[in-house]
Order: C-alpha cells, then sequence, then structure tokens
C-alpha cells in the first residue's frame, strides 16, 4: 500500500503553472527526497498535501484517505515540520508541545512530551520561550511538535535549512533513527543534496512545476554519470547533461 | 512542571464521543490563555478601555446631573448602560479578530490549518476566548460603575442576559466578517479589527433612539441587531417595559448577519486555500 499517492497534480495561479501534472507514490515505510531549485513547484506541491491549497486538478490520498473531501481524517495521522512556519514564541516549548498535543488529541501529553524531550534533548529548554531559543533548538522542538501524534507520515520541508553542520547532522542522525523506529512514511524537501542521499530511499526531481527524474539516488547517478547527487541536481536545473540510459 | 489547574481542560470536554473536537478547541484555548497568563500588560490592556470608557462617560453623567438635576438622572443611567454594553460587542468583536491576528502574528496559522482542527473549531476557540477576554473587561468596569457612580447594570433585570447574548453574537458576526478580509487581503485589512465597529456605532442607537436620526438613515439602523438591543434597554429604563419585538428582532437579525458571515467566512477560507494564501497571510 502507498501511503502517498499523487495523480495528475497541478496547481494553476493565473497564468503560471506551479504544478504541472505530476504524478507519484510514496509507498508504506519509505523516505521520498522531492528536489528541485526553487520555484519548482516542491513547496506548493507539499501543502496540497496538506491541504492548505486545493489542487486546480488531480487527486492526493494519504494513508487510504481522499484529501479532497477526508484530509482531517489524513491530518490526524501525518504531521509536518518546516524553519518557515514558526511556534508562538512567548510561549515556552513545553506550552507550544501542550497546544499541539491537544490539537493532535495526544492522550497523555505530558508523558508524551517527556519522551520526546529525552530523544530530542530537550530538557534543558522545556520552559523557555520559544522566541529566545536558537535556530538549531528552534528545530529540535519543530520536529518534537511534529511527532508530537506518532504521525505515519511525515512531511518535511527543508529541515536542516540554516542550521550549522553538526547542528545539521545530529538533525539527520535523529531521523534515521526515528525513520527505522517508527517505520514512518516521510517526504523531505530539501536542497541539502547530502541529506537526500543519506536519507531518501528515492529521490523526485521537479523542474518548473514538472517531474523531470525519478529513482533511488543510485539510479540519478548512474543514470547522469555523477559521483553525488549535487552534480545530479545542477544538470537537471542547468539542462547542461542529459540522464544516459543505463 | 504541570499546568496550573485552571488551565486543565473542563470537565465537560470529557465526553468520550465529543472529546477529541473538545480537545481540539481547548488547545487552541490554551495557546492564548497561555499567553495571558504570562503577560500583565496584555491583560491590563484588556481592562483598560472599557473603565476608560465608563470614567468618562460616568463623570459626564455624574455633571449632568449635578447640572440639571433628577431629569439628568435617567439620561445619566441611559448612558452608562449603552457604554457598558456597546463594550459587550466591541469586546466580543476584538476578541476574535484579535485572537486571531495573534495566530497570524506569531506566523503560526500554518500549523495551526495543517492540524486536524477543524475550522469551526477554530471560531468555536475564537469565540471562548472573545467571551473571556470579554468578562476580564467587563467585570471591573460594571464593578467601577457601581462604586464610583451607584450604577447597578443588573437593575435590568434577566432581560440583560438576553442583551448580553445579542451583542456578543453580534460581535462575532462582524468578527467573522473581518477575518474573511483578513483572509481576503491579509495584513491589509488588519485595521479593521480595531474600527469596524466604530463605524456601525452611530446606526446603533446607543446613546439616543432610532428616530433621533434622519429618516433616510431608519431602516438602515433597524437592520442591526444592536439597535433592537439598545431600544430594549430604553425601554426598561425608561418605561420599566421589556419590549419583546425588540428581542425577538434582535434575535432574528443576529441568525441573518452570523449566518451570512459564517457563509462568508467559509468562502474566503476556501478561496484563501486555493490561491494558495494561507501560509502567508499577513506577510
Amino acid at each position: 500500500m502507498n501511503a502517498i499517492q499523487v495523480e495528475h497534480l497541478t496547481k494553476r495561479y493565473d497564468a503560471v503553472l506551479a504544478v504541472d501534472n505530476i504524478d507519484f507514490a510514496v509507498p508504506l515505510g519509505e523516505t521520498i527526497g522531492l528536489l528541485g531549485g526553487n520555484g519548482a513547484g516542491k513547496t506548493t506541491t507539499i501543502a496540497m498535501l496538506l491541504g492548505l491549497i486545493v489542487p486546480t486538478s488531480g487527486h492526493i490520498t494519504i494513508l487510504g484517505h481522499n484529501m479532497a473531501t477526508d484530509r482531517f481524517a489524513a491530518l490526524e495521522r501525518m504531521n509536518f515540520s518546516s524553519p518557515y512556519v514558526a511556534l508562538p514564541q512567548r510561549l515556552t516549548v513545553k506550552e507550544n508541545l501542550r497546544v499541539y498535543g491537544h490539537l493532535y488529541n495526544v492522550r497523555q501529553i505530558d508523558a508524551r512530551i517527556d519522551t520526546l524531550a529525552r530523544e530530542l534533548d530537550l530538557g534543558p529548554i522545556l520552559n523557555r520561550p520559544a522566541g529566545q531559543l536558537s535556530a538549531g533548538q528552534k528545530t529540535r522542538v519543530a520536529l518534537a511538535k511534529s511527532r508530537i501524534n506518532q504521525p505515519e507520515v511525515l512531511l518535511l520541508d527543508e529541515p536542516t535549512a540554516s542550521l550549522d553542520p553538526d547542528t545539521g547532522d545530529m538533525v539527520r542522525s535523529w531521523l534515521e533513527q526515528y525513520r527505522t523506529q517508527s517505520g514512518c512514511t516521510i517526504l523531505l524537501a530539501s536542497h541539502n543534496m547530502a541529506e537526500v542521499e543519506r536519507l531518501c530511499d528515492r529521490v523526485i526531481m521537479l523542474k518548473q512545476g514538472r517531474v523531470v527524474d525519478r529513482g533511488t539516488p543510485d539510479e540519478l547517478l548512474a543514470r547522469y554519470g555523477r559521483h553525488d547527487l549535487e552534480d545530479v541536481f545542477l544538470d537537471i536545473a542547468r539542462d547542461r547533461r542529459q540522464a544516459v540510459p543505463v | 512542571m504541570k499546568a496550573p489547574h485552571f488551565m486543565k481542560a473542563p470537565h465537560f470536554m470529557k465526553a468520550p464521543h465529543l472529546q477529541p473536537m473538545f480537545r481540539r478547541i481547548w488547545g487552541l484555548m490554551y495557546r492564548h490563555l497561555a499567553l495571558y497568563r504570562r503577560s500583565w500588560p496584555r491583560l491590563l490592556e484588556l481592562m483598560y478601555w472599557p473603565i476608560l470608557q465608563m470614567c468618562i462617560w460616568g463623570f459626564t453623567a455624574r455633571f449632568l446631573t449635578a447640572r440639571m438635576g433628577s431629569p439628568a438622572i435617567m439620561a445619566g443611567a441611559v448612558l452608562l448602560s449603552g457604554v457598558l454594553l456597546w463594550e459587550v460587542t466591541l469586546r466580543s468583536q476584538m476578541g476574535v479578530s484579535i485572537s486571531f491576528l495573534e495566530e497570524m502574528w506569531s506566523r503560526n496559522l500554518g500549523h495551526v490549518f495543517v492540524s486536524p482542527l477543524r475550522p469551526f473549531e477554530m471560531l468555536a476557540a475564537l469565540v471562548a476566548m472573545s467571551i473571556i477576554r470579554m468578562l476580564i473587561g467587563l467585570v471591573p468596569a460594571i464593578l467601577l460603575a457601581w462604586a464610583f457612580y451607584a450604577f447597578n447594570l443588573f437593575s435590568l433585570g434577566p432581560a440583560l442576559v438576553l442583551f448580553f447574548i445579542n451583542l456578543m453574537i453580534f460581535g462575532w458576526s462582524v468578527a467573522l466578517g473581518v477575518v474573511s478580509l483578513i483572509l481576503r487581503h491579509g495584513a491589509g485589512a488588519e485595521p479593521l479589527a480595531w474600527g469596524v465597529l466604530f463605524g456601525l456605532a452611530p446606526f446603533s442607537a446607543v446613546f439616543y433612539p432610532v428616530s433621533v436620526l434622519p429618516a433616510a438613515l431608519q431602516p438602515l439602523a433597524l437592520m442591526l441587531p444592536t439597535t433592537h438591543v439598545f431600544e430594549g434597554m430604553r425601554a426598561i429604563l425608561l418605561q420599566g417595559d421589556l419590549q419583546w419585538d425588540h428581542l425577538a428582532a434582535a434575535f432574528g437579525l443576529n441568525a441573518v448577519w452570523l449566518g451570512g458571515a459564517a457563509l462568508l467566512f467559509a468562502r474566503q477560507f476556501h478561496q484563501a486555500r486555493v490561491r494558495g494564501t494561507l501560509m502567508s497571510i499577513g506577510e
């Protein structure tokens, strides 16, 4: 069964075609990377998956729920994290997590917060206002929020953007561990190719709203004759080399 | 650190089949209550304007009474009742609008809208917060009116409850309209949260009867539920008469206003999802 099924998904804003008839499926338990330059349609695609944007046409099914007609049933079983969406700055970390614990109908919220605090090393900052945290601490809090309901599907929009290499590596390690332990399906939009190579089972390359290529990181490297995904990304972004049949 | 007792979900929210819905509503309320718990200036601001209004009009009424004698006593009562009841509408409207703006200012709407919180649950939480905000703002003003001017708002009798309900519903209707405009026009519509209801005050006959208005404006005034509440309030104070026709009109008009505002909100919420602006509201 696919955790996420996207068919003929299109989003048009007047003359601008943000997402152009894309199809993809994410099997249960897999981690898929959504790659593309700025304006490629990654964020719009994620927003449509979350029900924040209504598609112009096409269908999205998540965990068997049609997002056009039954999105709240799916939203209860998924979660989302992005450094571009903030948590209330004046609330403490614990209060923020309690808010989302209630919104996601989590039972025994305080015990759940304690577990997340242990896993993400939030103990020392639980009673600090979210607005006083460093970028790395905010990212860990956002990840804790995204796991508050033990989601079966997790959508991550550039989870390590603006983090120093050490913190970024810690977040990636934590994501790897979490995926292994929980079997959670993850859709990851990122510009960090090393991160995508490390975390993703498969990759979908977007350009100007279209899927221009897809495959495992190894398949893409072989197809473009490259040693790292960054070069593959640049080949696609700059139209400088075509994939070769392998 | 455990949450203080008053920050725990109330017992009536624990009915099994309704529990998830009430927990989501409580979640959003908790977010705002936590904010007020930490910020005494916010609490003070809630009380500041109602008390200020009550002082200005209370001393005006006292001055008129001193100069004009007993006929002004009743005028003073009408004035103070009008001030305090108008604050019910104003605080109810601002309670919903400002709570929504708080979400927008904290750039938190993206998380809220991708949670399982239904739009009507979000509105229920904002309405509940507006009741709390209104009571925090108004109760001190009512008590001070009693202490300073021996004016007892509760002398209006049980009808006061019906007046309160109608004024709150109208405040929420206007707030839904404001939130709809914010969903449509973003931060540009923010000032409406503070100003829009003042534009309706002259037509609501808060301090004077509808008959004072020019004939052409009277039908417009009678389309507002608030007008009927204030006409009813004056009837009680001046004639000791509870006019059910005005109350019925207020409830009927409120049903129309609230229904219209809810439809407008639902449409603008959907349109914001179509335009893809839900995450960027306020920018």
